[in-house]
C-alpha cells in the first residue's frame, strides 16, 4: 500500500513540475503548484503512518500555508489580469534584467 | 647740528665713536631692515587704493632706503671705530624650535654683513632715484616701487641673518622679487616666461642650499653662524666628505643665485625686467648673493678643498665662457648680462682660492660700475623708446634695445655718453677707476695660490672683458647714428633725476676701488683698509688656510711681483679698448632687421654656444614628456584606467553575465530551481 | 573666570564641539529654508568661537591626554566613550573648526538648491572628523570614522558638477575598501585583549598593550595601513583624489582637501605605527612607505605640472605636499613628527585657499579651465594677488605658512633617512614647476578672452572668506613657535616611544645615522 502510495505522489508531483514548467497560462500553473503541494502532502501522510504522526502535522502547516497562498497567489492573478487583460506569463517580464 | 633730531643723533653717535674707541653697539639694526619694509607695505596700499598718488610713491620709495642707507654708513662708521670688534647678534623672536634646533628671527652685525648692507643700500637708494624718472610714466609706477622696496628688505634680511634657515628667507625672497620684477609687464608673454624661469632655476639651487642646511644641523646640532664656524674646524675632518657634500651643496645654491654655469641660464633672460631692477637686482645686489655666502661660510669651504677648487674652476670657466658671449651680443642690456655672469665668475674664482676680501672688494666696486652700466643703457632705451615713439615707429624691446639699431649716441647723450665710459674703463679694469684695483687683485690672488690655469683663464677673460665692453660703447654712442630720420628729431636726454643717480654712481666707480690699494703698487702709497677691516670676519677661515695649505706666494706664474703685473694688465686693458676702438669706429653696422646672422665661429658665440637649446633638448623636453607620460600613461592609463576603472567594468562584467539568467520567464526560474534540486539531490545521493 | 577654566580642561568642552554640530545639522533640516545659511553660519561661528580658547587653556609641554574622558558606554563589549585631546590633534581640531564657517560662507552663494540637506550634512561631516581626531576608542573611533564617509559622499554625488556620480561612488569605495579591512583588523585586536587580559576592551591605551605576534602585526599594520593610505592618499591609492575634488562643491574640497586627509596621516600617527611598531618600522615596510610617500612627491608633482584643470592640479599637489608629511611621519623622530603635524594645518590653510580661489573663478565664469584664463592680474589685482600669495605658499616660500612644516619636517628625517630626505628635497622644485606655469598662464600674460574683460574683483563676502585665510598663512611663517609648541612634547614622546619599542622587537641596526650619508662620520651630535 505504501508503495502505491508514494507512486501516486511522484507522479502527481512529476505532473505538477511539468505542469508548471511547460503551460504559460498563469491560472493553470497555479494549480500545477497547487497540485506539487497536495502530492508532497499525500507523501507525508503514506509515511506518517509508520514513522509517527510528525508527518500529519506537517500536512496541517501545509494545508494552511497553501490555502494563505492561494487568496494571494490568486489575488495577484486577478490584478494582472485587469492590468494586461491576459494571463499569459510570457507577456510579464518586469523581473527580467 | 643740522636740526633734525634723528640726525642729530646720528652725527653725535658718530662723533663719539670716531673719537672714543670703544665696543662696537649697533645702531637701530631693525630699522635698517623695517625701513624698507615699511615703504613696502605703503607703496603697496597706495598701488591698491591710489594708484595716482604718484609724489607719495617718489618720495616714500627712495625715502625709506634713504635712511635705510644712513643707518647702514653709520653702523660701518661705529664698527671702524670699535676696532676688529666681535659680531654683535640682535635677537628678535624664536622663529622655531623643537628639540634642539632652535632659529632665532635674529641679526648678525659685524664687518662682512655691514659692509654688505652698506653696498646694499647705497646702490638701492641710487637705483630708487633713478626709478623715478625711468619709471616716471609707468601706470604701475606704486606697485614697482614696493616692488623694490620688498627686495632691499629681503637683500638685507640676506645679508644681515644670523642663521641659515633666516638667509634663506632672504635669499628665497629676493628671488620672489626678481620674479615679479622680472615679469613686471606680465602682459607680455616673453617676461612673464622670464620670470618664471628665474625662479625655477633658482629653485634648483636652493634645493642645494636646503640639503646644505640639513646636512649641517645633522653633523653640527646648529645652524647658527657663529657657532656652526666655531664647532666646524673641530667637528668636520679636514677634506672629508660630508664637509665636502655640505660646501658643494652650498656652492649649488650659490650657482643658482649668482648665475655660474651651469645654472646661469636665467639670467640673461632676466633682462626683461625693467631696466633699474637688471641694474639693481641683477648686477649689485642679488647675484652677488652667492659670492656673499661663499665668504660667509668661509670656513667651512676652507676645510674642503675640493669644494674650493670647484668653486674657482667654475668661477673661471664662467668668466671667460660668458665674456665670450658677450663679445656677439648686440642687445644692449644683454651684453652687459652676460659681462655680469662674467664678472661674478671673478668673484667666485677670488672666493675660491680663498681671497675673500678680494671677492668682497670686487663685488662691492662691481656694484658701482655694473650699476652705471645698466643705468646708462636704460638712459638710452628710454631714450630711444620715446624717439620710436613719438615718430610713429615701432618701437618694441626687440627694437629699442639692439645696438644695431644705435650708433652715434654721444651727441644726443652727452651724460649718459660720458657716465658709460667711466663705468666701461672701469669694468675694463683700467687705471685709476674702481675695477683695476679689485680684478687686479683677484688675478693676483689666483696666481699667487697657485691656480696658473684659472690664472691664465682670468688673464684672457679681462682682455675680453676690455674688448666687448668697448664694442659696446662704439656700437652705442660712436659712429655714425643708425637711428632712423624721423625718429632722431626725438631723441631726447633722460630726466634730470636720472642723470644725478648716473653721475653718482660714476663717482662711485671711480672712487671705490681706492679703499684697498695694494701695498705693491708702484708710487702709490699703501692703504689696505677694506682688508684690515674686513679681517675679523674671515680669520677664521684663513687661519684653515694657512694651516692646511700654507701662506700664499708672492710671485706670479710666470714670475713678477704684483705691481709688475699691475701696471702690465693695466697697459693691456687700455690698448685693447685703443685697439678694439680704432678698429670698430668706421665699421658700419647694417640695422638689426637688414642685418643676417652672424656666420662661422662668431655664430657659436651669438647663438651663445647653443646652451639654451641644448637645455631645452636634453632636459625640459624630455622632462615635460616625462610629465605627461606621467600623467596619461601611467596615472590615468595605468592606475586609473587598468587598476581602478578595471576593477569596477570586472565587476560590472560579472554582474551582466549573472543577470543573463534573469530571463523574467517564470518558467526558466522554475527549470533552473527543478535542475538546482536534481543536483543537489544527486550529490546527496551520490 | 575660573570656572571657564575649569570647563575648558574637563571633557566636557570637547563632547559639545563633537556633537553640537552635528545637532545643529538636524536642526537645519526643520528650518525654513531661505533662513538656513544664516543658522548654519551661527552655528559654525559658534563652533569656533567654543574652540578658540581651547588653543590657549592647553597645557604646554604637557605630555598625555588633556581633556580626557572614559566611561563605560556598552560595557559588554568593552566599548567606552574615551575622549581626549593632545599636542597632535589640538591644531587640526582648531583647524577643524577655523575652516568650519570659512565653508558656510563660500556656500553661501554658491549652493541654491536643498539647502538644508546640504548645510546638515556639512554639519554633520564635522562631527565625524572632530570625532575621529579625539576619540580614544577604537569602536567610538571606528564610527566617526565612517560617519565622515557618508556626508562626504552626498556633498560630491549632490551638489557637486558635471560628473559627481562617478566621483562620488569612487570616493565612497575606495574609501569604504579601506575601512573594512581595518574594521576586520580591529575585530582582531579586540579578540587578542580578551586572550591576553581576560576582559574586553577597545580603549587606545588598552589597545597599545596588547602583544601582537610577528607576522600577524604586519597582517593588522597592512589592513589599517590601506584604510589610512587611501584617505591621505599615498600614491597609488590617489586616483579617487582628483576626480572627488574637481567634482565637489568648494566647501566641499576645502573640508576634503583640508582636513579629510588628514584623518589619515593622523590615524597613521595615532593607531597604526603606536600599535605596531615593529611592522612599521621593519626595514621592508618602512622603505615601502618612504617609497610610496617618495612617489606621492615627485611624481604626483610631474602630473600636476601637465593639469589643465585648475581644480585637478591643487588636487595632485594635495598628493604632494601629504607625501612630505607622510616622509615625516614614517622618520619618526620629533622635529619630523612635529613638522608633519604641523604641515597638515599648513596645509589645510593654504590648500584650502587655494581651492577657495578656484571657486570664486568659478562662479564667475563656470570653468576651472586654466586655459580660459590669462591676464587676471590687469581685471582683477586683488584677487590675483591673493591667488599668487597662496601659491607661493603653497610651494614653501620661507616667510609664509608651508615653508615651516617643510623644513622641519626634512631637517628631520634628514638625520634618520639622508637620502630620502634629499631626494624628497627635490619635490622644492618641482614645486615650483606646477605651481609657477599655472600663476603665469592664469594671472600674468595678457587678456586672452573677452569674457574676462568684465570679470569683478573680491567682493566684501569673499573679501571676508579670503582674508582669514592669509593672516594666518603668513602668522604662521613668521611666527610659528606657538604652534609648534603646543605640537612638540606630543610628537617628541610619540617618536621616541615608538621608535624604543621598534628598537626592543627587532634588531638594533633599525636606528640609521646620519654617517651612512657619507661613509665617514666625524664631529658632534
Amino acid at each position: 500500500m505504501l508503495i502505491e502510495s508514494l507512486l501516486l505522489s511522484a507522479i502527481l508531483f512529476a505532473v505538477g513540475v511539468a505542469g508548471v514548467l511547460l503551460r504559460r497560462n498563469a491560472i493553470v500553473m497555479f494549480m500545477c503548484i497547487e497540485l506539487m503541494l497536495n502530492a508532497v502532502n499525500l507523501f507525508l501522510v503514506a509515511v506518517s503512518r509508520y514513522a509517527g504522526i510528525e508527518g500529519q502535522v506537517f500536512v496541517i502547516f501545509v494545508m494552511t500555508v497553501a490555502a494563505a497562498e492561494a487568496a494571494v497567489g490568486l489575488a495577484i492573478i486577478i490584478s494582472i489580469f485587469r492590468h494586461y487583460e491576459s494571463v499569459d506569463v510570457r507577456n510579464f517580464r518586469l523581473l527580467r534584467w | 647740528m643740522v636740526g633734525v633730531p634723528v640726525l642729530d643723533s646720528m652725527l653725535a653717535l658718530v662723533q663719539e665713536a670716531t673719537t672714543h674707541e670703544r665696543a662696537y653697539v649697533p645702531f637701530l639694526p631693525s630699522w635698517m631692515i623695517l625701513l624698507p619694509f615699511i615703504g613696502f607695505v605703503i607703496n603697496g596700499a597706495v598701488g591698491y587704493l591710489a594708484p595716482d598718488r604718484r609724489k607719495l610713491v617718489s618720495a616714500v620709495g627712495p625715502g625709506v632706503l634713504g635712511l635705510s642707507f644712513l643707518v647702514a654708513a653709520v653702523n660701518l662708521v661705529l664698527l671702524i671705530a670699535a676696532h676688529d670688534a666681535e659680531p654683535v647678534i640682535r635677537s628678535y623672536w624664536t622663529w622655531m624650535e623643537v628639540g634642539q634646533l632652535r632659529i632665532e628671527a635674529a641679526l648678525q652685525l659685524d664687518q662682512l654683513s655691514v659692509m654688505m648692507a652698506l653696498v646694499v643700500t647705497c646702490v638701492s637708494f641710487i637705483i630708487h632715484i633713478y626709478s623715478i624718472g625711468y619709471m616716471g610714466e609707468d601706470p604701475g609706477y606704486a606697485r614697482y616701487f614696493s616692488f623694490l622696496n620688498l627686495f632691499v628688505f629681503f637683500m638685507l634680511v640676506l645679508v644681515l641673518a644670523a642663521n641659515f634657515p633666516l638667509m634663506f628667507v632672504g635669499w628665497e625672497g629676493v628671488g620672489l622679487c626678481s620674479y615679479l620684477l622680472i615679469g613686471f609687464w606680465f602682459t607680455e608673454p616673453a617676461k612673464a616666461d622670464a620670470g618664471q624661469k628665474a625662479f625655477i632655476v633658482n629653485r634648483i639651487g636652493d634645493f642645494g642650499f636646503l640639503a646644505a642646511m640639513f646636512a649641517l644641523f645633522a653633523y653640527l646640532g646648529t645652524l647658527d653662524f657663529q657657532a656652526v664656524f666655531a664647532i666646524a674646524p673641530r667637528g668636520f675632518e679636514y677634506g672629508g666628505a660630508a664637509v665636502t657634500l655640505i660646501t658643494l651643496f652650498l656652492f649649488l645654491g650659490c650657482t643658482g643665485k649668482s648665475a655660474q654655469i651651469p645654472l646661469y641660464v636665467w639670467l640673461p633672460d632676466a633682462m626683461h625686467g625693467p631696466t633699474p631692477v637688471s641694474a639693481l637686482i641683477h648686477a649689485a645686489t642679488m647675484v652677488t648673493a652667492g659670492v656673499y655666502l661663499v665668504a660667509r661660510t668661509g670656513v667651512l669651504f676652507a676645510l674642503a678643498p675640493l669644494s674650493m677648487t670647484v668653486v674657482a674652476v667654475v668661477g673661471a670657466v664662467t668668466a671667460l665662457f660668458a665674456a665670450t658671449i658677450a663679445v656677439q651680443q648686440f642687445d644692449i642690456k644683454r651684453v652687459i648680462a652676460y659681462s655680469t655672469i662674467s664678472q661674478l665668475g671673478y668673484m667666485f674664482l677670488a672666493v675660491g682660492v680663498g681671497a675673500y676680501t678680494a671677492g668682497i672688494f670686487h663685488l662691492a666696486t662691481h656694484a658701482f660700475f655694473k650699476a652705471l652700466l645698466f643705468l646708462a643703457s636704460g638712459a638710452v632705451i628710454h631714450a630711444m623708446h620715446h624717439a620710436l615713439e613719438h615718430a610713429g615707429e615701432e618701437a618694441g624691446e626687440d627694437v629699442t634695445q639692439d645696438m644695431r639699431n644705435m650708433g652715434g649716441l654721444k651727441a644726443y647723450l652727452p651724460t649718459s655718453f660720458r657716465t658709460a665710459w667711466i663705468g666701461a674703463l672701469a669694468l675694463a679694469g683700467v687705471f685709476p677707476l674702481a675695477g683695476f684695483f679689485s680684478k687686479d687683485e683677484i688675478i693676483w690672488s689666483a696666481g699667487a695660490r697657485g691656480q696658473t690655469l684659472l690664472w691664465v683663464l682670468a688673464v684672457l677673460t679681462a682682455l675680453l672683458t676690455a674688448g666687448y665692453i668697448t664694442r659696446w660703447l662704439v656700437m652705442v654712442f660712436h659712429g655714425a647714428s643708425r637711428v632712423g630720420e624721423g625718429a632722431r628729431r626725438y631723441l631726447r636726454a633722460a630726466p634730470s633725476v636720472m642723470l644725478v643717480a648716473l653721475v653718482l654712481l660714476a663717482v662711485g666707480s671711480v672712487v671705490s676701488g681706492w679703499v684697498n690699494v695694494p701695498e705693491a703698487l708702484p708710487l702709490l702709497p699703501e692703504f689696505t683698509w677694506l682688508h684690515q677691516f674686513l679681517h675679523p670676519s674671515f680669520e677664521a677661515a684663513e687661519h684653515v688656510l694657512v694651516e692646511h695649505m700654507g701662506e700664499p706666494a708672492h710671485v706670479a706664474p710666470l714670475g713678477g711681483g704684483e705691481g709688475t703685473w699691475a701696471v702690465l694688465s693695466t697697459t693691456a686693458a687700455i690698448l685693447v679698448v685703443i685697439f678694439t676702438f680704432m678698429a670698430l669706429r668706421g665699421k658700419r653696422y647694417l640695422s638689426a632687421r637688414e642685418a643676417a646672422e652672424p656666420t662661422g665661429l662668431w655664430r657659436l658665440l651669438y647663438r651663445k654656444w647653443y646652451v639654451d637649446e641644448l637645455y631645452d633638448l636634453v632636459i625640459v623636453k624630455p622632462f615635460k614628456a616625462l610629465c605627461m607620460v606621467s600623467w596619461r600613461v601611467i596615472d590615468q592609463g595605468l592606475i586609473d584606467g587598468a587598476l581602478v576603472d578595471g576593477v569596477a567594468y570586472t565587476t560590472r562584467f560579472g554582474g551582466w553575465v549573472v543577470s543573463r539568467f534573469q530571463t523574467g520567464y517564470v518558467g526558466t526560474y522554475v527549470l533552473i530551481i527543478v535542475i538546482g534540486i536534481l543536483i543537489i539531490l544527486g550529490a546527496v545521493a551520490l | 573666570m575660573s570656572q571657564l577654566a575649569t570647563l575648558y580642561s574637563s571633557h566636557w568642552i570637547i563632547t559639545f564641539l563633537v556633537f553640537f554640530p552635528a545637532v545643529a545639522g538636524l536642526v537645519c533640516l526643520f528650518l525654513p529654508r531661505e533662513r538656513i545659511r544664516y543658522w548654519a553660519f551661527t552655528a559654525a561661528m559658534l563652533e569656533f568661537l567654543v574652540s578658540l580658547p581651547l588653543f590657549w587653556t592647553f597645557k604646554i609641554g604637557r605630555v598625555g591626554w588633556q581633556n580626557f574622558v572614559t566611561e563605560p558606554w556598552i560595557p559588554d563589549w568593552g566599548i567606552s566613550y574615551a575622549l581626549g585631546v593632545d599636542g597632535i590633534s589640538l591644531l587640526l581640531i582648531l583647524l577643524t573648526t577655523f575652516l568650519l564657517p570659512i565653508s558656510v560662507l563660500v556656500s553661501w552663494d554658491q549652493i541654491k538648491e536643498k539647502e538644508r540637506a546640504y548645510y546638515a550634512m556639512l554639519l554633520i561631516l564635522v562631527t565625524g572628523i572632530l570625532g575621529v581626531f579625539v576619540a580614544l576608542d577604537l569602536f567610538l573611533f571606528y564610527v566617526f570614522w565612517e560617519v565622515t564617509l557618508i556626508p562626504m559622499y552626498f556633498l560630491i554625488g549632490v551638489w557637486g558638477h558635471e560628473r559627481r556620480i562617478y566621483a562620488a561612488v569612487k570616493f565612497f569605495l575606495f574609501t569604504a575598501l579601506g575601512s573594512l579591512l581595518m574594521l576586520v583588523a580591529i575585530l582582531v585586536l579586540f579578540w587578542l585583549h580578551i586572550d591576553q587580559f581576560g576582559v574586553t576592551s577597545l580603549g587606545y591605551a588598552d589597545m597599545l598593550r596588547v602583544e601582537v605576534p610577528g607576522s600577524l602585526q604586519y597582517w593588522l599594520f597592512a589592513a589599517f595601513a590601506l584604510a589610512f593610505a587611501i584617505k591621505v592618499p599615498i600614491f597609488p591609492f590617489h586616483t579617487w583624489l582628483p576626480d572627488a575634488h574637481v567634482e565637489a562643491p568648494t566647501a566641499g574640497s576645502v573640508i576634503l582637501a583640508a582636513v579629510l586627509l588628514k584623518l589619515g596621516v593622523y590615524g597613521f600617527l595615532r593607531f597604526a605605527i603606536p600599535f605596531f611598531p615593529s611592522a612599521a618600522l621593519s626595514q621592508t615596510v618602512l622603505m615601502t612607505m618612504m617609497a610610496l610617500a617618495l612617489m606621492g612627491i615627485i611624481y604626483t608633482a610631474w602630473v600636476a605640472a601637465v593639469q589643465p584643470n585648475l581644480k585637478k592640479l591643487i588636487a595632485y599637489t594635495s598628493v604632494a605636499h601629504l607625501g612630505f608629511i607622510m616622509v615625516g611621519t614614517f622618520a619618526l623622530t620629533s622635529h619630523s613628527v612635529t613638522g608633519g603635524v604641523l604641515q597638515m594645518v599648513n596645509h589645510g590653510l593654504s590648500t584650502g585657499a587655494l581651492f577657495i580661489l578656484a571657486g570664486f573663478l568659478y562662479n564667475r565664469r563656470h570653468t576651472y579651465e586654466i586655459s580660459e584664463y590669462s591676464g587676471l592680474a590687469k581685471v582683477i589685482p586683488v584677487y590675483s594677488g591673493c591667488l599668487v600669495l597662496v601659491a607661493l605658499s603653497s610651494i614653501g616660500l620661507p616667510g609664509l605658512n608651508g615653508f615651516v612644516g617643510e623644513f622641519l619636517i626634512l631637517i628631520g628625517s634628514f638625520g634618520r633617512h639622508p637620502w630620502i630626505t634629499l631626494l624628497a628635497t627635490t619635490g622644492v622644485i618641482f614645486a615650483a614647476y606646477y605651481m609657477l606655469p599655472m600663476i603665469r598662464r592664469a594671472v600674468w600674460n595678457d587678456l586672452r578672452h573677452d569674457e574676462n574683460r568684465q570679470l569683478l574683483d573680491l567682493s566684501r563676502l569673499e573679501l571676508a572668506i579670503i582674508v582669514p585665510l592669509l593672516i594666518m598663512i603668513v602668522l604662521m611663517g613668521v611666527y610659528p613657535k606657538p604652534f609648534i609648541d603646543r605640537i612638540a612634547a606630543s610628537a617628541e614622546s610619540l617618536s621616541e616611544e615608538i621608535v624604543l619599542i621598534a628598537g626592543q622587537d627587532a634588531q638594533p641596526q633599525q636606528r640609521v645615522v646620519a654617517g651612512d650619508f657619507t661613509g665617514s662620520r666625524a664631529g658632534t651630535q
